[in-house]
């Protein structure tokens, strides 16, 4: 954030604290101004966040410093043109009157403020549809609150049957319970999910029909919600980068990336030279990873699946290398705060080459049988449209976004680990539809190898860890030899890395969009609060979007193009 | 799952040679019913296709509907919500059938002991077989379709399986 956008926010919103965390201008408003502060910062000519990138809540119980309310919510908005990225934050006194919902502003409000409800129990007055999204319906109480036990399953008995839901939505497009009971009309209702082929994972896709055209679909997701932001409350910083693996489990080691990144800049560490090469060989090559199996398993829906052999095996034989290098095939968990976990072995780069390589047949092999395949054209071109302005609205980033014609890519537009240094194209869509959405990540593969080529070239020897033993275990030597290294070791094993109080949010551009993580500490070595902004989930929100007044077969292959990842969806 | 009027002969030479006729075939042609729903599933995935080739044990038909399949594989962490959802599909998979709980998350919880996640889906449905690992490695995954071959081999026509079960949804 630089310093005239600022002083601009500040102008703008006298009665506001304005103050800095990282790259990001936090605006503290009073409630009643809540609604009229995000309002100019949505539409006013300098501001344009046209981005709602996530909304969360913070309980305050057991937090060491006196705060206004016990509870505070948090806007974040990114201004993608600019590159601006502010929070707007505010007190909540009572969280069963709540606060004014923001859902006439952006959509992406409507699944954000949902999750704050069921995990907070915080009201938002004038929401839609203010129901459970992550836990199920017959849950008691809200798990993120600091007073709710964590072992404390509640047992769910039977499905919710959505149909409340379902009618509510055929309603706004003009079709009533009296149209319904009309002998002409016959509304049908399909669920597709939530355990189905076209879900690769679990998530209910509920549907109106019209013949074969879905009139109305509404759906629902937190199958898979597994605890991920109650669980790190109560581990090291260190100890959360397993539970990151298992966010989207097809590129787990940028979730790894990710999560060090945004520690490591609160914390104020500047990673060496060799780090931030090896971490963006890594991003890069498990970018590919995501995309092979995404685009594997979307031809495998649209009848395929000799392209999923192509594909597939590209990413099998890649596994070699990750577990030659990781000692797993999947769940790597190899950052560690400060640097990496080891560095890469001998003749490293012969298996990298020669798995790029390979990447680049089979992919090119694939796009021969797709590229000019009448089938596939008239399968995706048209299909399934999501519009720029909706794209933005419900909050899309990633390839999802830039299909829409959006040009927004972070490593870009906020270049970290020296990424403006390397020559790279982000590939941008024209409308929107399927066909740009698989393109697209055709096309990153091939970005994402050129970077991992010109990083090969340059990336320089030296250490891999920071020579700072406030973050990063002393040398076993120091350890086995000195009082002072054990007690260091011994130190940072138990109680983790401490970083300093306060709150930040940091983001990174993942295989599917911004993947975001925004930190509470209370000083101590483990996260106070840690929230997940997942990429999947928003472009989730808008899907029913996409695939209304399609037909069904166009929906499942819509979902394997959005590439939605249960772990990252639920957490 | 006796198969009819042969559970009249009781045990006799006949239901004896009937048994190892009809577990040779049922041995070798499991149908997997895939129950994916987190990182497991993506290691199953590669149990399937062609480096470790499932076929070669003839459990390379996958059917995604239960009413096809004989054994059902949990791969995946299965929290409250998917709970039902785990039970009827069990249900709905007819006689003789087998479930193996793949994964730390399917048998234990894993390392989400928390308040979403089932503590190990043995505690909604019988578990024949478990693997561990977090996610288990392709092999890990074959490795258990020859135990569930194994025990197949020992079982009799005549006799039903788990009808006793009780689970947290019953
Ligand atoms: S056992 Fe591990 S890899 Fe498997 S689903 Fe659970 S967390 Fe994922």
């Amino acid at each position: 954030m630089n310093a005239t956008a600022l002083e601009k926010i500040q102008a703008a919103f006298p009665e506001a604290a304005v103050s800095i965390a990282l790259d990001t201008a936090v605006v503290a408003v009073r409630p009643e101004k809540l609604i009229e502060t995000l309002t100019r910062l949505k539409n006013e000519r300098d501001f344009k966040f046209s981005l709602l990138l996530d909304v969360t809540a913070i309980d305050y119980l057991e937090y060491p410093a006196v705060q206004e309310a016990r509870f505070a919510i948090v806007y974040t908005l990114r201004n993608w043109q600019k590159n601006l990225l502010v929070q707007v934050r505010t007190p909540v006194h009572d969280p069963d009157a709540g606060v004014p919902s923001v859902t006439a502003l952006w959509d992406s409000a409507n699944w954000g403020e949902r999750e704050v409800y069921d995990q907070y129990g915080i009201n938002f007055i004038g929401h839609p549809d203010l129901r459970r999204i992550l836990n199920h319906w017959q849950f008691k109480g809200h798990p993120l609150r600091r007073d709710y036990n964590i072992r404390q399953g509640q047992i769910c008995y039977e499905t919710d049957s959505l149909e409340k839901e379902i009618k509510a939505r055929l309603a706004t497009k003009g079709v009533s319970q009296s149209m319904m009971e009309d002998i002409n009309t016959e509304i049908m209702f399909l669920n597709l999910g939530p355990s189905h082929p076209v879900t690769h994972g679990a998530i209910r896709i509920l549907t109106a029909l019209d013949g074969e055209t879905i009139v109305a679909n509404v759906n629902e997701i937190g199958y898979l919600h597994r605890g991920f932001e109650k669980t790190a409350e109560s581990l090291t910083y260190n100890q959360v980068i397993p539970l990151t693996d298992r966010l989207n489990y097809c590129s787990a080691l940028m979730n790894n990336i990710a999560y060090v990144k945004a520690v490591e800049s609160w914390l104020g560490v500047e990673i060496t030279e060799r780090t931030k090469f090896m971490r963006v060989v890594l991003s890069e090559f498990f970018r590919i990873q995501d995309h092979l199996v995404c685009i594997a398993a979307n031809l495998v829906d649209m009848g395929g699946l000799t392209n999923y052999w192509y594909l597939y095996n590209e990413k099998e034989a890649s596994y070699d290398l990750i577990s030659r290098l990781t000692g797993a095939r999947l769940t790597s968990s190899f950052t560690r705060i400060g640097g990496m976990y080891r560095d890469f072995y001998e003749g490293w780069e012969a298996d990298m080459d020669h798995h790029i390589k390979n990447i680049e047949k089979g992919v090119s092999d694939s796009l021969k049988l797709i590229a000019k395949n009448r089938i596939v054209h008239d399968r995706t071109q048209g299909v399934c449209i999501m519009p720029k302005e909706k794209a933005l609205s419900y909050g899309y980033t990633g390839p999802c976004l830039r299909a829409s014609g959006v040009p927004f890519d972070l490593r870009k537009d906020a270049p970290y680990y020296n990424y403006e240094s390397f020559d790279f194209e982000v590939p941008v869509g024209t409308t929107g539809d399927l066909y740009d959405r698989l393109m697209i990540r055709f096309e990153e593969i091939f970005q994402s190898i050129r970077i991992i080529r010109q990083a090969m070239k340059a990336i320089p020897e030296g250490p891999i860890f920071v020579d700072n033993h406030a973050v990063a275990l002393p040398p076993k030597s120091q350890v086995y030899g000195k009082i002072e290294g054990l007690a260091n070791h011994f130190k940072l094993i138990f109680e983790g890395v401490k970083t300093p109080p306060g709150e930040w949010y940091d983001s990174f551009e993942a295989a599917n969009g911004e993947l975001g993580f925004h930190f509470v500490s209370d000083g101590s070595g483990k996260p106070y609060k840690v929230k997940v902004r997942p990429p999947c989930f928003y472009i989730m929100g808008g899907f029913h979007e996409m695939v209304e007044g399609a037909m069904i077969a166009d929906t499942v292959i819509n979902l394997g193009s959005i590439n939605i990842i249960g772990g990252e969806l639920d957490r | 799952m006796a198969l009819g009027f042969e559970a009249s002969l009781g045990d006799s030479v006949v239901t004896t040679k009937l048994d190892a006729i009809v577990n040779w075939g049922r041995q070798y042609s499991l149908w997997p019913m895939v129950f994916g729903t987190a990182c497991c599933a993506i290691e199953f995935m590669s149990a399937a296709a062609s480096q470790h080739d499932i076929s070669r044990w003839g459990a390379e038909v996958v059917r995604f509907s239960p009413r096809q399949a004989d054994l059902m594989l949990v791969c995946g962490t299965v929290s409250y919500k998917q709970a039902p959802i785990l039970k009827r599909i069990y249900e709905q998979m007819p006689e003789p059938k087998w479930v193996v709980a793949m994964g730390a998350c399917a048998s234990s919880g894993g390392i989400y002991d928390n308040y979403c996640t089932v503590q190990g889906i043995d505690t909604i449905i019988p578990v024949d077989v478990y693997i561990s690992g977090c996610p288990p490695r392709p092999e890990a995954v074959l490795d258990a379709l020859m135990k569930i071959q194994d025990q197949i081999k020992g079982e009799s026509v005549l006799k039903d399986r788990h009808k006793d079960f009780k689970g947290i949804l019953d």
